[in-house]
């Protein structure tokens, strides 16, 4: 059937914000779909929370709602846009699910809105594992032997059947959310009870094990004539029992014989014949048993999901676009391979290379949880790396990563057999260190389970490096050959370099001597059979470069890499609108980046696409390749500014901002003395290399200080200390002492703080916006909410920072982004922090201003001026729009949900109304917190904060709110006349409070912890609240927007207005 | 592993590591998509003095097992991958590729940059190519020399090289863990297949649906095929030029109208030859198994198992045959049909083996079809 004429306006739901288990690949699916449906003449209207994304800028939608992902909302958005149809899946599971939602309240009957690319029965039966089950059996698969259950009990009950170690997983969460393995009743309870109450349905599924059996995934794709392909096969190398997002996969599938794979893809065009995917990308995941070829039918997710992104990089083929046309009526066949385009969509890739995808964890961020990976995903981010051969694709996926991990065998972990049966983010360098050591490989594939395929080539790797180090080879004696041999093994110049003890130019000034440089070959989706007309390329050293550089001007863009905590999403956002801004400058645009989960590296995103890691070596070759004109490297977030220094010194053309300006502003020495001839403010603070030092000087600072060690992201490992013990505590936590200081600053307690993103070409300085953290001082900036405009700083002190900001963009000789923390204490300004780079909240201060600033930051670099752009002055802001952290606490019970200077959010949203009040209790409920409008709130505050608390529990109990509190906090409000129930501490028996959080009677909580040790009260109310989904506000000023919020929402309900019409409203 | 090479007749030559057998050989140079299935491709009679590129760098990491194979050896001039395998990985595996190749006397290259020499065939066209293990890898003059003294593929006939010497009938069916639908019928329609070698999937896919099968020698006049009482005739795959098998081609003439006829890939050339169409060598053919066949009868694609250097030429004169099959890539024609004569015919393999099982049902069409034997002449 040809393109549907019928339907005229679609709406697309996007993923809402990045969480675990769904990140920043459904930007890139959901830009390519509204992207082509555009193109094929709908109107698209898009609701996503997240305004990080490039999906919701204005040009990609008819009509942008960046509002939150809520029935409620939607259908407010479906009477205004009246869409004929509802496309959800590309919005991950979170658009499955309201759409889901609004097909079970009537929503879209009422409205006329069909649901095209999915039928409700599909979802229900795919995500009713029991439904799915039972449908498996009809058409004579088999899953694994389970039961669904809605109790402790009778998960108890059920396990007795199937014996220990059981799977648990939740009914409807995403990335696997409350799952787990019980190996005994204990567990099991324990695992059981989490999940009963993860599940909004209330039920999970208790499943016999298939720990240790192969992992397969095969992504698929389906129209409604029933034509049928499978774009790539996905072998896992951890085996099952590991979260496919956590475990390292490659494609395409290795050790199946063709009877075999044959076999998994009738079995996955039966699953989809039978769920009935009405159009549109899947997949479906299986286990095999490796002793006698057992096959069980595991799941099928039939929507574009995080894998299926993964294989449309690994492949060539977009899955999200050519799902998009096939839901609104196109066949496969009607659908042009755009590499080939001699070719139809209708065919299955063919791969002549080996991608290897690796997650990237953030474990260190959530001290006390559990790290041991299983069936819910923790990993943050990944990577993806394409070699000819799987050991070249692993060591560069391992370089990858941006963990200070130069290749496989460069970190090598002792453990013994025993513990590598236990899967962790640290199993493969195990595995290094075992082969290091000569431990049998058949012990190593006993202890992981391991395909022997893939342990024997991880040996190989191990084997040159053992060579090395045993003849204690030196630069000199590593000729032609060995060099050749050790770039088909992926060894990289730092690699080689560290091992034997030289400088990585000095190896990679001898190897180009030899001649062994690398080729660039193309992913073509066809093994070569047909010339490929887009330029995607990956490296490796064989002959035959297929790169075929142009000669225009050119410049190449950095990506940031794996996504994580501190460099997520905003900065794939950045990268892209400076080649967007290139483009329109007429230079060609080359991407570099190896994180598969981006717009980035959409290959149609840039003129050229290098998947590639973001190491010294592997852009050096791509500068190599194709002589750019200018290198940004101010986008990407601090991976690509880890390397400009050795980029420039290796001649490349940096543009924009000079890597001395990075230096200047991170080397803390000169940008003290900077400050100080400027005349501006820096709350005192020196650094120190020893103990002693440290408490000496926090002595001198006076306490409470701020510590963190030097070189680090996202504020990695900083704390705030309030005495000397606390101090002592931190540094052995923390520290092991070498060259780098560790920096001590006083902290500006009760300060107000802010950040400014603005603009700099060298001769003058734009503001692009002043933004007003909601949190108090201390929390990380990423984890704060905030505000656009400024809500209580005066006019006077935002003159100030207009100032300061002007001065030290000047000062630094920025050329181009530029974001500057401040905050105010006893009306003083200070600067906290200076980032001479795109940050974190540009895309978010563009939606709100309308303003592309990480654009001009790039038109900038490349020689413009703000004059030439025609941005000559901040912009104003009509209404409020409020930006809230989304934190994964959730996946992580065990570790503190608590705020501080160390940011642990994994993405955001963004709310916006006229008032503050109604724009706050938005972002609110986009991040999953409704506001209670009455019920029981339970306020325990540290003893510095009980004085302020006294006007928030007022205003909540004139609201209506019944209060419970904690001795000491309701101690002082009786004393200000307020009723107020004791409840107790948990220390002080039950009932206590995390009784009363379970027992679903607490509808706010108000906890304000202190110190840098988490109190295990605090600690464990805050666990149990992230759990059960409460309302928790951890601070006070975030208490107060909380109050005006529900005192607005209480008077009126709020209403939803798309970018593109609050935008046009703003200039008429 | 000793020093491998192998030298194209244009003077090309790629270098390698030998495993296998050693020695030379010469053969056509050609590549295969398949990302699986390298034991059934080395052991399809279709690749007869043809040297084998395959695109998926590793190979060998299944191992060889008894079952998958499509005839009793390995009929591949040569074989030539990215990485042999170092390792072997699969339960049902019994020996290893090097091994294999070894016993069977054939030469395999292993560590060729095979993109660089499959897209240099992409240009060029499939060429004579010869393969050197051990000592003559060492001189690439020579070895050049060697290719171009190869005979060309166009006008060979090379079917008498793999037929069977003597009739014999096949009863295996398949194994059910691949193959789950089964009707074996030992008293079922008896169908005669012409080797011109047969992949034995062919047969098992017969068998499973409860054909008998007698094979018959290529070069067995129709008169003895009718003599066997057929309830229709296959026609098999196999290596070569069609048009040089001429007295196939003219058996299968005196055969239409008499017994329902379904052909495979050479079988379906034959077919075109014996209605009266032409033939034609194509410029690299089409070898994998990803190719979108498009049935213009059902407007469904088929994602197909090609292996083919051959095709029937596109504006020759079938005589009253319509094209049912087109492919989509390229519009070869894949599939014809007869109604009045009772034949059809596909370019490409149904049995797959190695590919997807897409096209199984053109199996299911021959049983309608000889079930239905009366009435030839009047269905399609």
């Amino acid at each position: 059937m040809p393109k549907r004429t019928d339907l005229h306006t679609l709406l697309v739901i996007g993923s809402g914000p990045i969480v675990i288990g769904q990140g920043p690949e459904f930007d890139y699916s959901g830009a390519q779909a509204c992207k082509v449906l555009r193109r094929e003449g709908y109107r698209v209207v898009l609701v996503n929370s997240n305004p990080a994304t490039i999906m919701t800028d204005p040009e990609f939608a008819d009509a942008t709602y960046i509002e939150p992902l809520t029935p409620e909302i939607v259908e407010q958005i479906i009477e205004i846009e009246k869409p004929d149809a509802l496309l959800p899946t590309v919005g991950g599971q979170t658009a499955l699910n309201l759409a889901k939602a609004l097909a079970e309240n009537g929503a879209l009957e009422r409205h006329g809105v069909e649901l095209i690319g999915a039928v409700m029965e599909s979802i229900d039966l795919a995500e009713d594992r029991q439904l799915f089950k039972q449908a498996m059996e009809e058409i004579g698969l088999l899953c694994p032997p389970s039961e669904i259950v809605d109790s402790v009990e009778r998960a108890l009950a059920v396990a007795d059947t199937l014996g220990y170690p059981v799977l648990v997983r939740p009914s409807f969460t995403l990335g696997g959310s409350g799952g787990g393995v019980a190996y005994n009743a204990d567990e099991l309870r324990m695992v059981s009870e989490r999940g009963l109450k993860l599940s909004p349905v209330g039920e999970v599924l208790v499943e016999m094990s298939v720990l240790g059996w192969k992992e397969y995934e095969l992504e698929v794709m389906r129209d409604t004539s029933g034509n049928f392909v499978v774009v790539c096969t996905i072998e896992n190398l951890d085996p099952m029992g590991v979260h496919t997002g956590d475990s390292i996969t490659v494609a395409p599938a290795q050790t199946l014989t063709d009877k075999e794979l044959q076999r998994l893809r009738n079995m996955a065009k039966r699953v989809l014949d039978k769920v009935g995917l009405a159009t549109g990308g899947a997949n479906v995941q299986f286990a095999i048993n490796p002793e006698d070829g057992r096959v069980f039918v595991i799941e099928m997710n039939p929507r574009v999901s995080r894998s299926s992104a993964l294989a449309s990089k690994a492949t060539g083929f977009p899955i999200a676009k050519i799902a998009a046309l096939l839901a609104v009526g196109f066949r496969l066949d009607e659908i042009p391979n755009d590499i080939t385009r001699v070719t139809p969509a209708s065919f299955e890739p063919s791969l002549d290379y080996v991608v290897v995808k690796f997650p990237r964890w953030d474990f260190a961020k959530f001290p006390g949880a559990d790290a041991n990976l299983g069936p819910q995903m923790k990993a943050v981010g990944e990577v993806m790396a394409i070699g000819r051969t799987f050991p070249e694709a692993l060591q560069k996926a391992v370089r990858s990563l941006d963990i200070g991990v130069v290749g496989f065998g460069a970190r090598l972990l002792e453990a013994p057999a025993a513990a590598m049966r236990v899967p962790t983010a640290q199993r493969l360098f195990q595995v290094a260190a075992a082969l290091h050591n000569g431990m049998a490989l058949e012990e190593i594939e006993r202890s992981t389970g391991f395909d022997p395929w893939f342990v024997r080539q991880m040996a190989d790797i191990m084997v040159i490096q053992s060579t090395i180090i045993n003849k204690r080879l030196t630069l000199d004696r590593l000729d032609e050959r060995d060099f050749r041999k050790l770039k088909h093994f992926g060894y990289g110049d730092a690699q080689v370099a560290k091992l034997i003890g030289v400088e990585e130019m000095d190896v990679r000034e001898r190897r180009k001597a030899y001649g062994v440089v690398p080729s660039y070959y193309r992913v073509d989706t066809c093994a070569a059979e047909f010339e490929a007309h887009t330029p995607y390329l990956y490296s490796t050293f064989e002959e035959g470069d297929e790169a075929q550089p142009t000669g225009r001007k050119k410049v190449i863009i950095l990506g940031g890499g794996p996504n994580r905590i501190g460099q997520g999403i905003e900065f794939d956002y950045c990268c892209v609108h400076a080649c967007f801004a290139l483009k329109e400058l007429g230079y060609e645009t080359i991407m570099v980046n190896c994180n598969p989960e981006t717009v980035s590296t959409d290959y149609d995103t840039a003129d050229r696409l290098y998947f590639e890691p973001l190491t010294v070596e592997d852009v050096l070759n791509i500068i190599d390749e194709e002589r750019p004109s200018g290198v940004l490297v101010q986008f990407g977030g601090q991976t690509p500014l880890n390397i400009a220094r050795e980029l420039a010194d290796a001649g490349a053309p940096i543009w924009g901002t000079s890597v001395d300006t990075i230096d200047l502003a991170e080397d803390r020495k000169r940008f003290n003395a900077l400050m100080t001839e400027l005349g501006i403010a820096q709350p005192p603070g020196a650094t120190a290399l020893t103990r002693e030092e440290a408490l000496k000087v926090a002595n001198d600072i006076g306490y409470p200080v701020i510590v963190r060690p030097s070189y680090v992201l996202g504020g990695r490992g900083m704390a705030i200390v309030f005495d000397d013990a606390m101090l002592l505590e931190w540094l052995d936590k923390h520290i092991t002492w070498s060259q780098h200081p560790i920096l001590i600053d006083h902290f500006l307690d009760d300060a107000f703080e802010l950040d400014v993103d603005a603009l700099c070409d060298g001769e003058r300085v734009v503001i692009g916006g002043i933004m007003e953290h909601i949190e108090e001082a201390g929390v990380h900036s990423g984890d704060s909410a905030c505000s656009i405009p400024t809500i209580k700083i005066t006019h006077y002190h935002l003159e100030i920072i207009r100032d300061y900001t002007r001065r030290i963009g000047l000062a630094l000789g920025v050329k181009g982004l530029f974001n500057i923390q401040f905050a105010i204490k006893d009306e003083v300004v200070y600067v906290l922090e200076v980032n001479p780079r795109a940050s974190r909240t540009v895309p978010y201060v563009s939606k709100a201003t309308a303003v592309p600033l990480a654009r001009y930051a790039a038109m900038i670099a490349a020689g413009k001026t703000l004059k030439d752009i025609g941005f000559l002055d901040e912009p104003v802001v009509d209404g409020f729009f409020v930006k809230e952290a989304v934190l994964p606490f959730q996946k992580f019970p065990g570790a503190d949900a608590r705020l501080g200077p160390e940011m642990r959010s994994t993405g955001e949203v963004m709310g916006h109304a006229a008032s503050f009040g109604r724009a706050f209790a938005k972002a609110q409920l986009a991040v999953g917190s409704k506001f209670p409008l009455d019920g029981t709130a339970f306020i325990s505050v540290n003893p510095y904060d009980r004085n302020a608390v006294v006007i928030i529990a007022r205003d909540l109990h004139q609201m209506g709110f019944r209060l419970l509190a904690t001795r000491g906090t309701a101690e002082t409000l009786v004393q200000a006349g307020l009723p107020v129930t004791i409840m107790n501490k948990v220390s002080e028996g039950s009932p206590h409070i995390v009784d009363a959080i379970r027992a679903g009677e607490i509808d706010l909580i108000l906890n304000t912890p202190r110190g840098s040790v988490a109190h295990a009260d605090g600690s464990l109310i805050r666990g149990t609240a992230a759990l059960y989904n409460v309302p928790l506000i951890t601070t006070l000023s975030a208490a107060l927007a909380v109050v005006q919020g529900i005192r607005e929402l209480k008077q009126k309900t709020l209403k939803v207005r798309s970018l593109q019409r609050h935008h046009t409203q703003d200039r008429g | 592993m000793k020093p491998g090479l192998l030298a194209l007749e244009d003077g090309r030559t790629f270098a390698g590591l030998g495993f296998g057998a050693e020695g030379t050989q010469t053969g056509e140079i050609v590549f295969n998509t398949s990302m699986t299935g390298y034991q059934e491709i080395l052991t399809d009679p279709s690749y007869h003095k043809q040297i084998v590129t395959m695109t998926v760098p590793h190979v060998g990491n299944t191992g060889i097992n008894p079952e998958d194979v499509e005839s009793e050896r390995v009929w591949v001039a040569g074989f030539v991958v990215r990485a042999l395998s170092p390792v072997v990985s699969n339960w049902r595996s019994q020996i290893d590729l090097y091994e294999y190749l070894r016993d069977q006397g054939i030469i395999g290259l292993s560590g060729v940059a095979t993109r660089a020499l499959v897209r240099h065939i992409r240009e060029k066209g499939a060429m004579r190519a010869a393969i050197a293990h051990g000592e003559a890898a060492a001189d690439a003059a020579a070895l050049v020399e060697l290719a171009r003294s190869a005979p060309d593929m166009s006008g060979a006939n090379l079917v008498d090289d793999v037929t069977c010497a003597e009739i014999y009938n096949w009863t295996e069916t398949s194994n059910v863990a691949w193959y789950p639908q089964q009707h074996y019928d030992p008293q079922g329609p008896l169908i005669v297949a012409y080797d011109t070698g047969i992949k034995r999937n062919i047969l098992r896919m017969m068998t499973d649906r409860g054909l008998r099968v007698t094979i018959v020698p290529a070069r067995t006049p129709a008169a003895d095929v009718l003599a066997l009482k057929p309830a229709g005739v296959f026609l098999s795959n196999g290596p070569g030029d069609p048009a040089a098998v001429t007295y196939l081609i003219d058996s299968v003439r005196d055969l239409l109208g008499k017994t329902p006829v379904f052909g495979i890939c050479l079988g379906h050339q034959i077919l075109a030859l014996a209605l009266g169409g032409k033939t034609e060598k194509m410029r690299f053919g089409h070898r994998g198994g990803n190719q979108p066949v498009k049935n213009l009868l059902t407007g469904v694609v088929e994602i197909s198992a090609h292996n083919h250097g051959f095709a029937v030429t596109a504006d020759s004169d079938l005589h009253g045959a319509e094209v049912t099959h087109v492919n989509l890539n390229d519009n070869t024609i894949e599939g014809l049909r007869h109604v009045d004569l009772g034949a059809f015919s596909v370019q490409y393999h149904p049995e797959a083996s190695p590919g997807p099982h897409d096209s199984l049902y053109l199996f299911d069409e021959f049983v309608g079809r000889v079930k239905n034997q009366d009435t030839v002449g009047d269905r399609g």
